[in-house]
């Protein structure tokens, strides 16, 4: 029986080759889709220039990196999380119950969030406020909290050009979000002073009231979008008076078919960003299991290759595709280089 | 015999029974005449409306992929500087290894000097920017180069490199003077240089067999990038589905139909089958990465994994079809053969089987043909991201080391921020209908060759 004999030996092969697969040779990386660009960047050049393989990246985004990479120290967990957020409490914690104790983190330098809408359509000078007041769940109506009645943008600034409002935003499974959240629609909140009258609402509570604040509007004026980049990029195209939020290398790489916003009379670049006038940036990073250092090849050849002032420097080729460089460099190689964990050596 | 439910008082003066001259249609023969020309117009219009989609597909797909086989090159002089490459002059390999990709910078930066002095160019461009029209990818290439030869560092190379997307871009007519204005990665006085080097016959827009061949490459070298490694992923996955589902499928298939007792075990077990050809792809990867992954600990992103999930897939899909060529052949074949003192087992492989294996064959190659284009189930079992980047040497390493899939990695294109991915995912998806339009004829022509009706 010729195909009992296949099965017999295809079976053989898989069980012994998956006995030899128990020794990975290669590092894997899993995370934020908005860092996977700079790390297979640098996964790439890693493997041309060491005898090591090409490092592994997987996209997925922050959350769902962090979540594999506290499932458990072994060879078949992912060795390092890409994350475009700093890690929260409650992962450390779920790490830490799977065993993931020792974790060192690396910031490899800021990324800039930039507002953009169809080359062709009208251009805009928003601040934080413009975007509370456009899509925030209740405003200040005459000193009184209300929903939000503004359906065009000139209804949130007049002047503004009377179009539709019609955002794309990061779906919440995007730690973009959290910084679109952060920086710009709660700054937006507490500069219109909705945010007192939220805070009072809510009894002075200001974990509320921030809460409070960062409730958007449902009836279809924001729409997040829980893909990638390119799916806002094509819900523009298809609709010219969108406003998206992109990242500043995507909108770099597509300035025939966006323009950009500014953010309080700040243009978004590298270089506004590295000065710290554009306001809405945030830093990326990615989270090593220490554990494994030493244990997959690489690995850490793997990390200080990519804090290395060459790559993530302000020359390197991470600057180039739109990451800007981090000022404390050096310290992020040192704490590499010496293995150092959070919350200090344990 | 009566009329008198067909022609109710008074409708015609004459009674006829069944219409009167042949030559002259009666209203009623109009009617269903006329009926049934508007349905046949109905078939056609639906036909017609068929292939105009099919050929709006066809001509986008191989409108914007084209561009994919084709890449823009400069061919240039290169002189290996020992004073960057081997200080020391020993020709030490170790020493020559030190020298990353970024110590080529200045390599790189000299040939375009040379040749815009050569060819007499007249540019304000500074190194660096003359130097960014050619590909990140120009380093590596150089440095595999000087790796394998040591003995060429002091020589001058003649050397044929991948120009940036922007460039190629430019020559495609992707990239205009118009549409690069805001654009930071290209100037309008590179694009002079481009031109000049062109008129000089340099810079040459040229078939790319990377791209059929290739690795995949990172977001800052989109020219680079080829759909080669990804195809060796699928190829591995399609062995593995093979290698399980086939024997599995017509096992179960064959038990069924000629062992099996009818009884309620075997009906659900029939009706289950047929649901499961009906769930959706996405189920299976849940269940891959349940199972496979985090019960049987498998390596996350291999393609023995993909393929096992995709085993699940297209296991009905076989049972099925091999169960109706085995019904197919006629019972007289097997009252023959147990006629003449056959077990019925016998029976089945010597006489059924044969005479079912072109049916068989069909579907399975069916089968195979679903799952190569299969891209949900490989989200979930991690095989889309920056993966295909390395060969696999050896055959377990083909079907435990970490890849990606053809459609996977079409996928994971189209996603990328530079424009130069997407042309290279419709160029993707080109390959990928070839080899469905081959499996699917050679289904039809091994149809047609080995089919025998009783």
């Amino acid at each position: 029986m010729s195909f009992v004999k296949l099965t017999a030996s295809a079976l053989a092969i898989s069980a012994v080759s998956a006995t030899a697969a128990a020794a990975r040779d290669q590092v894997q990386v899993a995370g934020s889709s908005t860092v996977l660009p700079y790390a297979s960047i640098v996964a790439e050049a890693f493997g041309e220039n060491f005898d090591f393989p090409t490092p592994v990246v997987e996209s997925g985004g922050s959350s769902a990196g962090l979540k594999r990479f506290c499932e458990g120290v072994g060879e078949n967990t992912i060795d390092i999380a890409n994350a475009s957020r700093k890690i929260k409490d409650k992962e450390i914690a779920a790490c830490a119950e799977n065993g993931v104790t020792d974790i060192i983190e690396v910031r490899i330098g800021y990324d800039g969030i930039v507002f953009a809408s169809d080359i062709n359509a009208n251009s805009f000078e928003f601040t934080p406020a413009d975007w509370f007041l456009a899509l925030s769940d209740k405003v200040l109506v005459d000193g009184a909290l209300a929903d939000n009645p503004n359906t065009t943008w000139a209804d949130v600034n007049a002047d503004f050009p009377a179009v539709d409002i019609q955002a794309f935003i990061p779906g919440t499974k995007h730690g973009t979000r959290e910084v679109f959240e952060d920086k710009v629609i709660l700054a937006g909140c507490e500069e219109t002073g909705a945010f007192e009258a939220f805070k009072e609402a809510n009894g002075g509570d200001e974990k509320a009231a921030e809460k409070a604040c960062i409730a958007l509007r449902t009836d279809g004026k924001s729409v997040d979008i829980d893909g990638d980049y390119t799916e806002t990029l094509a819900r523009i195209e298809s609709n010219k008076d969108g406003i998206g939020v992109f990242g500043l290398a995507f909108y770099e790489n597509n300035t025939d078919k966006l323009q950009v916003a500014t953010m309080s009379g700040v243009v978004p670049s590298t270089e506004s960003i590295a000065t710290g006038e554009y306001p809405v940036s945030r830093p990326l990073f990615f989270y090593i299991k220490k554990a494994h250092i030493g244990v997959i090849p690489g690995l850490k050849e793997y990390a200080e290759f990519f804090v290395a002032d060459e790559v993530a420097g302000e020359d390197g080729p991470l600057a180039e595709y739109g990451l800007v460089a981090d000022p404390e460099l050096a310290d992020t190689q040192e704490a590499v280089a010496s293995e150092a964990v959070m919350g200090g050596n344990s | 015999m009566t009329d008198l439910s067909q022609s109710p008082a008074g409708a015609a003066p004459e009674p006829r029974k069944h219409g009167g001259s042949l030559l002259e249609q009666t209203p009623r023969t109009k009617r269903r005449n006329a009926a049934e020309k508007r349905f046949r117009a109905y078939g056609i219009a639906a036909i017609a409306a068929g292939l105009v989609m099919l050929l709006i597909l066809v001509t986008t797909i191989v409108g914007k992929g084209t561009g994919a086989f084709q890449q823009t090159f400069v061919t240039l002089e290169v002189e290996l500087l020992e004073s960057k490459l081997d200080k020391k002059g020993e020709r030490n390999i170790e020493d020559i290894k030190k020298v990353t990709t970024f110590g080529y910078a200045p390599i790189i930066k000299g040939a375009m000097e040379a040749a815009v002095a050569e060819y007499g160019i007249e540019t304000s461009l500074k190194a660096k920017e003359l130097a960014g029209i050619l590909s990140k990818d120009v380093a590596a290439q150089l440095r595999d180069y000087v790796i394998a030869n040591p003995d060429q560092i002091g020589q001058t190379v003649e050397f044929r490199f991948l120009a940036s997307s922007r460039v190629d871009g430019y020559l495609k007519g992707r990239v205009t003077r118009d549409s690069i204005v805001n654009d930071k990665n290209i100037s309008a006085e590179q694009l002079d240089l481009v031109d000049a080097l062109a008129a000089a016959g340099v810079l040459e827009k040229t078939f790319n067999l990377d791209f059929i061949t290739g690795a995949d490459a990172s977001d800052a070298r989109p020219e680079a990038a080829g759909i080669g490694v990804s195809m060796l992923g699928s190829l591995f996955m399609m062995l593995v589905v093979l290698a399980l589902a086939l024997p599995i499928g017509v096992a179960a298939s064959i038990y069924l139909e000629e062992f099996a007792p009818q009884n309620w075990l075997t009906d659900m077990i029939e009706v289950n089958i047929s649901n499961l050809a009906a769930v959706p792809s996405i189920v299976f990867g849940i269940l891959g990465l349940a199972v496979f992954i985090n019960y049987m600990h498998l390596p996350t992103s291999a393609p023995l994994v993909g393929g096992l999930v995709l085993t699940l897939m297209t296991l009905p899909t076989i049972i099925i079809s091999t169960r109706a060529s085995l019904k197919a052949v006629p019972p007289s074949i097997r009252d023959a053969a147990l006629g003449v003192g056959a077990s019925k087992m016998q029976a089945v492989f010597h006489h059924v089987l044969p005479l079912a294996a072109p049916g068989i064959l069909t579907g399975t190659i069916i089968g195979l043909a679903q799952a190569l284009g299969e891209t949900a189930p490989l989200l979930l079992i991690g095989m889309v991201g920056f993966i295909a980047s390395n060969a696999p040497e050896t055959i377990a390493d083909g079907l435990l080391a970490p890849n990606s899939a053809m459609p996977a990695q079409i996928y994971e294109w189209a996603k990328r921020a530079d424009p130069a991915f997407y042309e290279r995912a419709w160029g993707g998806i080109i390959i990928l209908l070839l080899f469905l339009v081959t499996m699917n004829t050679l289904a039809v022509i091994l149809r047609r060759r080995f089919e025998r009706r009783w």
